[in-house]
């Protein structure tokens, strides 16, 4: 892979990203609502005041300029004082991140751990009974929504057998072995829930990703050299197979933060996802924007993420 | 070789030359491939009888959805009540029916927009080339790659009071969670409109037409836009199913429509908390969400066998 190409996909993600932010700001500036509000109705505060204070913050400049004079402050990391929390919203979201990030890190080896094997003995043998429970069952998995999967599974594995916590807690006392047991365990269900329904559609696309490489003419001439199914399988489908995945896997991305937030919320996951929620219920605009945004750039990094392994698993991309 | 995979698991063996007696129109032949997909067909009829029992529930179970009564309150599913009743001694079923309104007529309202909004996009991207076409794909491409719920989530936060006070608690609701919900999904329609259109507008009938004199508009209308509408109906189907799980996720989170609407997204809300004393309070309306989810995918896994051109079978 060429340091070029390299350099092409980071160069591609500025546009995006600053796309994205003039979205957001657009949002954010088309809101109805003016943050003065109060101070119109206090008595106390002449309008001249009023005036000059929204003057000195830039809020009757023209919209472009108001627009990067946002960007550079968050470019700064200047993103604002959190109304609720009483800290700054960049090391609040900071102090969360690594939650979110670990919980989604995890159902998505999750994901493919368990969607890999399927979709691909699923095409090995297609229109089996093996292929078409397969089907029926990644169905089944991405039409249940993530806030009934985890509502089911507190009410069968909390609420019915007790065996694990119905809520996430962060600060554990116990140290050692001990924490990584109670650890594990918590984070079991908003693992699966997360997992299972990424999975489920994963499964369908590895599937007719294995079917439209199994026919093609070297899978025929490596068979008909006398290699076994299975290395057959592994060494010669499987590999190139799994390429348009990787992309698919990121393109997944945005729907899989939707689902964090939810799963999140369910569990009480501390996390960026309910950070969300709660600064919405409580109003706290700062947070609100600064966590929205910090999702977009998650979602634009593992956009990167995917294009530069494309390029790495497939050389043919980088020389394009 | 590589194009002899049938696109999906219900696909049929290719039809045999003889059988082509009598003619037969579209619409018959993609309801003969439609027919062949069974769990899509059994999905017709569970999302019928859901759809029914919405529609006509109110006269079949004339049990008001406010009727408070705590002396019957979470009670597990009697004769009385069939679903049981929440924490204000509410019938339960009364407010699946009466949520199960407003759940479909929010996922179709938002697949409208979306249809919409995407065979617009799709289709000015795909008869203008060069600069045009560029600047709306990468649009589309921009679109793609916004966080949706996040997105949904800030949007609903910052318009929600202004729309309430101008349409009503309940209308300023419906409208900005569709016009939402559509507004962030049409983009997969117009890439498979772009897509069709272009390879559409060099087919011979549509020089025919351009010889013959027929404006751009007439080209696009009658012509190439009846032809590209085979995957975009698959893709709308499947758009309601999103649609719907999107206002229960907004439900859900208490950031949808208020506690006296009961969609199912918000019942299952109110019920979360009860979990442990009033399962069945949670259960039937998040089985009423999968049900409806589940058959919209299946009849849209059928339609894709019955409509998409590109089936390589």
């Amino acid at each position: 892979m060429s340091s070029a190409y390299l350099l092409r996909r980071f160069l591609l993600a500025i546009p995006s990203l600053l796309g994205i932010s003039v979205v957001l700001f657009c949002v954010l500036a088309m809101a109805p609502g003016d943050p003065f509000e109060e101070l119109t109705l206090n008595p106390n505060i002449p309008p001249e005041v009023r005036l000059a204070l929204r003057a000195s913050l830039g809020l009757d400049d023209p919209v472009y300029l108001r627009y990067f004079h946002w960007l550079f402050a968050m470019l700064k990391g200047d993103w604002g004082f959190s109304f609720v929390s009483r800290i700054d919203v960049d090391r609040l979201i900071l102090q969360r991140v690594p939650t979110t990030v670990a919980v989604i890190g995890t159902s998505q080896v999750l994901a493919i751990l368990v969607a890999v094997p399927i979709g691909v003995l699923a095409a090995a043998r297609p229109y089996s009974l093996f292929d078409q429970i397969a089907n029926t069952m990644a169905f089944i998995g991405f039409s249940l929504p993530t806030f009934f999967t985890g509502l089911l599974l507190i009410l069968f594995f909390s609420i019915q057998l007790d065996w694990l916590p119905m809520v996430y807690q962060s600060t554990l006392r116990e140290t050692g072995w001990a924490w990584w047991w109670v650890q594990i365990k918590q984070s079991i269900m908003p693992v699966m829930v997360l997992g299972l329904f990424q999975g489920a559609s994963l499964v369908r696309y590895v599937r007719s990703s294995v079917l439209d490489v199994i026919k093609l003419d070297y899978v025929v001439t490596a068979r008909s050299k006398g290699i076994g199914q299975r290395k057959v399988l592994i060494r010669h489908v499987v590999r190139n197979a799994l390429i348009p995945v990787v992309t698919l896997v990121a393109l997944q991305m945005p729907i899989v933060f939707g689902g964090a937030i939810v799963t999140e919320q369910i569990f009480r996951v501390p996390g960026i996802g309910s950070l969300l929620i709660t600064s919405i219920l409580a109003n706290d605009t700062p947070v609100v924007m600064g966590v929205t945004f910090v999702f977009a750039c998650l979602v634009v990094l593992f956009n990167l993420i995917a294009d530069i392994l494309y390029g790495w698993l497939d050389p043919r991309i980088s020389f394009r | 070789m590589a194009g002899s995979t049938p696109a999906s698991l219900s696909a049929e063996a290719p039809a045999s030359a003889s059988r082509a007696t009598k003619p037969v129109t579209p619409a018959a032949e993609a309801w003969r491939r439609f027919r062949k997909h069974k769990l899509a067909v059994a999905s017709l009829f569970i999302l019928g009888a859901l759809v029914f029992l919405v529609l006509a529930g109110p006269w079949l179970w004339a049990v008001p959805i406010n009727e408070i009564d705590f002396t019957a309150k979470l009670k597990p599913p009697s004769g009385e009540h069939p679903f049981g009743t929440d924490d204000l001694g509410q019938d339960v079923l009364a407010r699946i029916i009466y949520g199960g309104r407003i759940s479909l007529a929010v996922g179709l309202a938002a697949m409208v927009v979306a249809v919409l909004v995407g065979v617009v996009i799709g289709a000015l991207a795909g008869m203008s080339s060069g600069r045009v076409d560029a600047v709306l794909m990468w649009i589309t491409d921009l679109f793609l790659s916004l966080p949706q719920l996040p997105l949904l989530l800030l949007v609903i936060y910052l318009f929600r009071d202004a729309l309430k006070s101008a349409f009503g608690p309940e209308g300023g609701v419906f409208i900005l969670i569709v016009l939402v919900i559509g507004g962030l999904r049409w983009m997969p329609v117009a890439r498979l409109v772009r897509a069709q259109f272009l390879s559409l507008r060099e087919k011979e009938f549509v020089e025919a037409a351009r010889a013959l004199g027929a404006s751009r508009v007439r080209l696009v209308v009658m012509h190439i836009l009846p032809n590209a509408m085979g995957p975009v109906i698959v893709a709308g189907t499947i758009d309601v199913a999103a649609a719907i799980i999107a206002e229960s996720t907004l439900s859900f989170l208490g950031l949808g429509f208020p506690p006296d609407i009961p969609t199912w997204g918000r019942v299952l809300f109110d019920a979360k908390d009860y979990l442990d004393i009033a399962p069945h309070w949670a259960i039937f309306p998040g089985m009423m969400i999968f049900l409806t989810v589940l058959s919209i995918n299946f009849i849209g896994d059928g339609l894709r066998d019955a409509l998409d051109p590109r089936r390589v079978v």
